[in-house]
């Protein structure tokens, strides 16, 4: 089981700020273990979000982000009390989706 | 043919450059841990662990089935707010001076009935190794930011790890005859890029103390004071250093009273 995100999401201004810490190992399957066994790859491939079933991002990850990823940006046209989801899926095919309030 | 000034000349730019360059190295490995931690702003991985140490916190698990509202950190059962800031601190059931996380597996061994060995198999967490000592103590700390560290120090066996604590700290030792005055003794001192604090001073030792434990940023992990004396000691090329040990508790007592009137800003973010 994976563990939480934390999603932080406000309106400033005009538009809506969102900020998203994952729990994710983001394993390259390049590095080997003490044993010299290759670590198998284990990563983030796409996330997206949607406020109120809208989609406001899509994105397409590889082995390059870092362990425990950090997502921030921006969006028009979302409203405080609106419904923001975050959606990940890893190479293992796991998925792990979130829910929160604009503030 | 000026074509050997203009070679003197790209090689004495060439060589300006490369000092420029070490310069700038050291300045911009600081300035860029500086910017990553601007990016988080409030936000830090470190929350990770917090929110799952709430969750094991307020869970009834193990033998008897109890979660750790009754854990007394040292101001009553369940009291968290401010209870880091007054570890190490000595406990009458325990008769022992006790660190937070020592003090968290008594609590775990007494509250839930869960053997030492098993709370302690993963200790130090790796990737998908998850740690749960390190979850539960990020979830306590972080209940003391903002607080000024001010510890009890009224105990006689709290004076003695104190004491025990400064002893260790200039104790020369192992192959490399090394102590941890050698490199946190003086001012200014680095190791490659890193700049060392002076634990002796106050200064020194809140810098230091007030942003334990917390998400080492090479290691994408969470890590305790425990992990970072221990660490401290593999540098040194010294044995292992003993989870729960009378040097690792005067060590932490030595640098906690230290670092005395420092506000606590853990867990933090560090290299």
């Amino acid at each position: 089981m994976s563990d939480p995100m934390r999603i932080r999401a406000a309106v400033k201004g005009e538009k809506v700020e969102v900020k998203i810490l994952m729990s994710h190992v983001m394993e390259t399957g390049q590095r080997k273990d003490a044993e010299g066994a290759v670590v198998p790859a284990h990563y983030i491939t796409k996330v997206t979000a949607s406020c109120n079933g809208r989609d406001v991002l899509s994105a397409d990850w590889g082995p390059s982000v870092s362990k425990n990823p950090y997502l921030s940006f921006r969006f028009k046209g979302g409203a405080k009390g609106d419904k923001l989801k975050v959606t990940w899926t890893d190479t293992a095919g796991d998925s792990r989706s979130d829910e929160v309030s604009i503030g | 043919m000026n074509t050997p000034r203009a070679t003197r000349r790209a090689l004495l730019v060439g060589s300006l450059l490369l000092l420029a360059g070490a310069a700038q190295a050291e300045t911009s490995t600081q300035d860029a841990i500086a910017e990553y931690r601007e990016m988080f702003g409030d936000d830090n991985p470190a929350e990770l662990w917090q929110s799952r140490g709430e969750a094991l916190w307020h869970t009834a698990r193990g033998p008897k089935q109890a979660n750790l509202t009754a854990c007394d950190l040292g101001l009553g059962p369940g009291v968290i707010e401010g209870a880091y800031a007054q570890l190490p601190r000595w406990f009458d059931d325990t008769q022992q001076v006790q660190d937070l996380e020592t003090r968290l597996v008594s609590c775990v061994t007494t509250l839930q009935g869960i053997p030492r060995e098993e709370f302690l198999k993963v200790k130090f967490g790796d990737g998908e190794k998850k740690s749960e000592l390190e979850a539960l103590t990020a979830y306590v700390v972080a209940a003391s930011r903002g607080k000024p560290i001010a510890l009890p120090m009224q105990h006689p066996a709290e004076q003695a790890a104190y004491a025990l604590g400064k002893a260790a700290f200039s104790y020369r030792a192992g192959p490399h005859d090394f102590a941890c005055a050698t490199c946190h003794g003086d001012a200014g001192k680095r190791i490659r890029l890193q700049e060392l604090p002076q634990l002796t001073t106050a200064a020194g030792a809140r810098e230091a103390y007030t942003y334990w434990p917390a998400y080492r940023i090479s290691q994408g992990e969470l890590r305790t004071m425990e992990w970072r004396l221990q660490d401290c000691f593999r540098q040194q090329r010294l044995p292992q250093l003993k989870f729960g040990s009378e040097v690792a508790i005067g060590l932490t007592m030595f640098l906690a009273k230290n670092a005395e009137g420092g506000t606590l800003a853990a867990p933090g973010i560090k290299r």
